[in-house]
């Protein structure tokens, strides 16, 4: 499992200068000697049967548009597909031997003790991406108070917030998560939830952080502080709002990262064992041996559809991404007309790069 | 050189909040490690009063006072000492770790490299050729790749390559019946175990090292540098590798050095899957037996490695990129 940190390089607004990577919103437009077509910048549409006009921005990009789909799918069968598919997930059919693959009475067979993995694939959608979400929205919660904290105060309070995120950063992410996990014998949702909240807002507290020493120096939040506004007014009412793109990558970047480490910590046998969610199916699976016995109907669609949330939630983030940034949107501005020469390794480095 | 001193100044401060916590975290746990074991082999421990005492003396437990005790961690950690690990015995924490730290070097060193040259060169060629055939397609397969649980793609190339197919080991590290040694038999057998975890670990993680490379580089393509480069009549090769791509690498390099250190951390999935005996399988094993010396030593040795790793990123910065220095 790896960390948010490994998204992107480490693009780091501080070190480098300009910020890589994550795009700021402000990027200058497209240089001056490429010849882009006049796209608009923000498709904005008016807002059309009661969908936000954020919505309707997200899906104006193609990348964000199919990720939401595959959202909105898997929210509709997780709220609606209880009341369609009715039984208990839990409830042992014992007229058959265990281990069934799939048929029609069982969609997707049967698990080690004959619970009808369907049905726990349906009513586990819900629990699944919500302790995802739970545990993006603790982590963000932490990475926006300590991030603009420390970037609208400045000083004393963001060298030590600072060397703080930088301290976090430094321990192993899931490693550490794992030993935590480990120490705390407490088995429900909840310890787990902050264990990976609290090892994982480092990451997100720095950009935020930069984003928000950025913003600071603009006129109309000097404006701000010179018309005597309080601070706590000055970082959530004039600050904050023009990180919100920002805030929301990192909250579904977050989210990813959430149910991938909930996934693997359960994977090790620390997780909450009696809720029925797609990381139980995958524990249970396994520790049933069920590759070894050839059942890979109880342990594909629990992987493929954690892929799947993944896919989807990265794939808003690139559309977020591509919508802040408009030169990452495909044009076809640079393709060359010459056959292009052999790919090889890419120039080393070494040498002084700007010199 | 002032930048210098600053970073060497944090990465101290990080070391010694690192061994502190390290110290602190299991003594605020509840329970001790002697009182589990009491606690599982309570029937055969229970007609000998003097068990738990012997216990803790053999595991070198004390009831010092917190200072004195604080002390005698830091003088055993400055002489190598980790303390002897409680599930397999009488054997140095230290001795144990030394087995196991090659193969995850070997095997994750080796994947995370592969993964980084791979994702590093299809990220310059996708975002070279906009709307191409490469950069309609690989993205869109590398974030779903990226998105799937490392665990459950090594099993399930398990179950098919290695089970179904049989071509390849199930497990471990090298054939069983082999000497480790410094024959050709060992080190191709070597190989042929490390080819399933390693190929899982770079479909999972390539996709990363393309999307980053692949954005850092549609920035710098649009730089007025590279208008004036191709204006000039250079080739394209020349322009992509030579103008575009060294510049759009800095990022990559930091990422590629910060997933350096955290290699020695291992793949504890992927090392778990696998049953290949590296520092990740290790600390899997420590955790389910509560083993607490060896899993302390594991996470000191994982965060001393991800600081020096940082320390050499901040200091390679220094020297490719003149700008950091000058602050």
């Amino acid at each position: 499992v790896q960390g948010p940190s490994h998204k992107i390089g480490r693009p780091e607004t501080d070190m480098l200068g300009t910020t890589v990577g994550r795009s700021a919103p402000e990027a200058p437009g497209p240089g001056a000697g490429t010849p882009v077509p006049a796209a608009p910048l923000t498709v904005r549409q008016t807002p059309r049967l009661g969908v936000p006009t954020w919505l309707g921005t997200l899906m104006s990009d193609r990348k964000a548009a199919i990720g939401i789909a595959i959202m909105a799918f898997f929210l509709l069968v997780g709220i609606v597909g209880p009341l369609i598919w009715r039984g208990d997930p839990m409830a042992a059919d014992y007229t058959i031997r265990p281990q069934q693959p799939p048929s029609a009475p069982h969609w997707l067979g049967t698990d080690q003790q004959s619970h009808d993995v369907f049905l726990q694939m349906v009513d586990g959608t819900l629990p699944t991406i919500g302790v995802g979400v739970a545990i993006g929205a603790c982590t963000t919660a932490l990475a926006i108070l300590v991030g603009l904290t420390a970037g609208s105060v400045g000083g004393v309070v963001d060298e030590a917030l600072m060397l703080l995120a930088n301290i976090v950063l430094v321990f192993p992410g899931f490693p550490l998560i794992v030993v935590v996990a480990s120490w705390i014998h407490v088995r429900n949702d909840l310890p787990i939830i902050a264990v990976i909240s609290l090892t994982g807002w480092a990451w997100g507290a720095r950009v935020l952080r930069s984003q928000a020493m950025s913003i600071r120096s603009k006129d109309f939040v000097l404006a701000a502080i010179v018309s005597g506004e309080t601070r706590r007014r000055i970082i959530f009412n004039e600050v904050m709002p023009n990180m919100i793109s920002l805030i929301a990558s990192s909250l579904i970047g977050t989210i990813v990262f959430g149910i991938m480490a909930a996934a693997g910590l359960q994977f090790l046998g620390f997780g909450n064992l009696n809720e029925v969610n797609w990381f139980t199916i995958l524990y249970w699976a396994q520790n049933a041996s069920a590759l070894q016995t050839g059942a890979w109907w109880t342990f594909v669609p629990s992987g493929l559809c954690i892929a799947l949330v993944g896919t989807a939630l990265s794939l808003i983030n690139y559309g977020i991404d591509e919508i802040s940034n408009p030169r990452l949107r495909v044009e076809k501005v640079r393709a060359p007309k010459r056959a292009m020469a052999p790919t090889k390794a890419p120039a080393p480095v070494g040498k002084a790069v700007a010199r | 050189m002032r930048y210098v001193y600053r970073k060497v100044i944090f990465y101290v401060v990080a070391l010694w909040v690192a061994i502190t916590l390290n110290f602190a975290i299991p003594r605020m746990m509840p329970g001790n490690p002697a009182e589990t074991i009491f606690a599982s082999h309570a029937q055969q421990l229970q007609s000998n009063p003097h068990a738990l005492a012997a216990i803790e003396a053999a595991l070198g437990l004390s009831h010092d006072p917190m200072p004195l005790q604080y002390w005698h961690y830091l003088v055993n950690l400055a002489h190598f000492d980790f303390g002897v690990s409680f599930s397999e015995f009488p054997t140095h924490v230290s001795t144990i770790i030394v087995q196991s730290l090659p193969w995850t070097l070997f095997l994750v060193g080796i994947a995370s490299v592969l993964a980084w040259v791979l994702g590093t060169g299809f990220g310059i060629l996708t975002a070279w050729r906009r709307g191409g055939i490469l950069d309609s397609t690989l993205p869109g397969i590398t974030i779903f790749t990226h998105s799937l649980p490392n665990f459950w793609l090594g099993l399930l190339l398990l179950y098919v390559l290695a089970f179904i197919l049989g071509w390849f080991p199930t497990s471990h590290a090298y054939d069983v019946g082999l000497q480790p040694g410094f024959s050709l038999q060992f080190f191709g057998s070597v190989l042929y175990h490390a080819i399933l975890p390693a190929l899982t670990l770079i479909i999972v993680t390539v996709g990363g090292w393309l999307l980053g490379m692949r954005n850092v580089m549609i920035n710098t393509l649009a730089e007025d540098y590279i208008t004036m480069a191709q204006a000039k009549g250079l080739s394209d090769r020349r322009v992509m590798f030579g103008y575009a791509a060294r510049n759009a690498l800095l990022p990559q390099i930091t990422g590629l050095a910060m997933s350096l250190g955290f290699l020695v951390g291992g793949q504890v999935l992927i090392e778990d899957v696998f049953s290949y005996p590296g520092v990740g399988y290790l600390l899997a094993n420590a955790v389910g037996q509560e083993d607490y010396p060896l899993i302390q030593a594991l996470l000191l040795i994982i965060v001393v490695c991800m600081l020096v790793a940082n320390l050499a990123v901040d200091l390679l910065y220094a020297r490719l990129d003149p700008r950091v220095r000058n602050t």
